[in-house]
């Protein structure tokens, strides 16, 4: 059996190794995922967001129970960043959902962010693709722990949890763009604590001002309490999950689908693009030793990053392509 | 682009002494692997099905309960049951010397114990492991 079929037919060992080959930019794994994608597209997809802390894994981990509950089988792509200085990374966002790792229906994996240049997301996405070929019926992913700005969730999910804790700032955070923009669903966590009525109001007060238009769907927001308090957790996340199918629907109902579908692909074919073409002039860039010349060359003040680029695409690129 | 190492450090058993783990996680991220901890409390069934999913190199192993005898050979059975011989394992902790040939003939590829300095380790881990196509 070739690597697609392999994966499609569910075996976790080839997922997780061309999830890994991926990463790695083998450029065979490329290969295999020509042929995964006409098999990708059945899956729900979920994005699990918000800032460092507020509970995102418990949550997911929470979810994965409330989903398998209902005999649907669940994969879970958890990312953490990489040290911007070692290169390294630790990646713990697994430990909270161990219960499940057993669970032949679930498949947990975890992502580094590991360098820039769009890097990141491309893996999530071709990861999702995996997932999703191999029958996952739902696909979580759970982001770092983000700030105001970090919206390119969106690009990857259908629908958006942003989950929110009392106590991170006043009134002001939720009327402010990025993030709260992008939520189809708020989770508000650990909303024994103070502050999480104000919270609810505040994000209430900010879909008024919305302007929705009637039959646009509003986000509902979910009041989670203490995870110490297991039945009226496991209560309020049945809510959440109850919320996710909502809105699926909705996106099927009423045509949005297709909205989400299009920002997908425009992003994926920006991505895999950026990843036949700028690539590989990068690495021979650093191969020629030309980045070096390039960077001390502009350290010295003797040239400036326009011209070099200039001079870069003149080099690399057909001269019917140049202004 | 040269390929990721990636590791799984992992506590099984019931003991809950998990310092020496979460300086070896530490020591192994700013070695520039990834490291992906799981926590303790973990039963060797859940730590080979992680490690499969996460598509790790190497599995580290660290218990100072005194259960090593059972836990760390049980942990490479059940990854040559599921095909995965290939990832490494290595234990740490308390571990008696006159144990050291029974978890070497179990498979562990090397035992480190108290004394044992991250350079030596993360040393062994740059000679030994490395991911495959």
């Amino acid at each position: 059996m070739d690597k697609a079929s392999k994966i499609r037919a569910g075996d976790v060992r080839t997922a997780s190794r061309l999830i890994r080959n991926l990463e790695d930019q083998l450029p065979e794994a490329t290969e295999t995922l020509k042929h995964i994608f006409p098999h990708t597209g059945k899956a729900h997809i979920v994005g699990i967001t918000g800032a460092p802390g507020a509970g995102k894994s418990t949550l997911t981990d929470a979810l994965i129970s409330s989903f398998r509950h209902q005999n649907r089988t669940v994969g879970v792509l958890a990312v953490d960043p990489t040290s911007p200085f070692t290169g390294g990374a630790i990646l713990g966002d697994r430990i909270r959902m161990q219960r499940h790792a057993e669970d032949p229906g679930v498949f947990v994996r975890s992502l580094a962010t590991r360098g820039a240049l769009g890097g990141l997301s491309k893996a999530v996405g071709d990861a999702v693709h995996i997932l999703d070929a191999m029958g996952k019926d739902i696909i979580m992913v759970e982001t770092v722990g983000t700030g105001q700005q970090e919206v390119e969730i969106i690009n990857h999910s259908h629908t958006v949890v942003v989950v929110m804790v009392p106590g991170m700032g006043d009134e002001i955070q939720a009327i402010k763009a990025g993030i709260l923009e992008i939520a189809d669903i708020f989770i508000v966590n650990k909303a024994d604590r103070d502050g999480a009525r104000q919270l609810h109001r505040e994000l209430q007060m900010m879909l008024d001002m919305a302007n929705l238009k009637p039959g646009a769907w509003r986000p509902p927001i979910v009041m989670v309490e203490n995870v110490f308090q297991p039945e009226a957790f496991t209560e309020q996340m049945e809510e959440a999950s109850r919320q996710i199918d909502a809105h699926y629907r909705y996106l099927i109902e009423s045509e949005r689908m297709e909205d989400r579908m299009r920002r997908q692909v425009l992003v994926e074919i920006n991505e895999a693009i950026r990843a036949s073409i700028l690539e590989p002039v990068l690495k021979d860039l650093v191969a020629s030793g030309e980045l070096d010349r390039m960077m001390s060359a502009l350290f010295k003040k003797e040239s400036d990053p326009y011209s070099l680029a200039e001079r870069a695409a003149k080099r690399y690129l057909k001269k019917e392509f140049l202004a | 682009m040269s390929r990721k190492i990636r590791i799984m450090v992992a506590k099984p058993g019931l003991d809950g002494h998990d310092r020496g783990a979460r300086v070896l996680a530490r020591c192994f991220r700013d070695a520039g692997f990834e490291v992906i901890y799981t926590g303790c409390h973990q039963t060797p069934e859940q730590i080979a099905a992680a490690a499969i999913q996460e598509d790790v190199d190497l599995v580290g192993l660290s218990c100072l309960s005194g259960a090593h005898r059972y836990l760390f050979p049980r942990v490479v059975e059940l990854l040559r049951e599921q095909g995965a011989s290939d990832i490494t394992v290595i234990g740490g902790g308390i571990i008696p010397e006159q144990d050291f040939p029974l978890l070497k003939d179990a498979g562990l590829k090397a035992i480190f114990t108290p004394g044992a300095t991250l350079e030596e380790i993360v040393a062994w881990v740059r000679e030994n492991v490395g991911p495959q196509g």
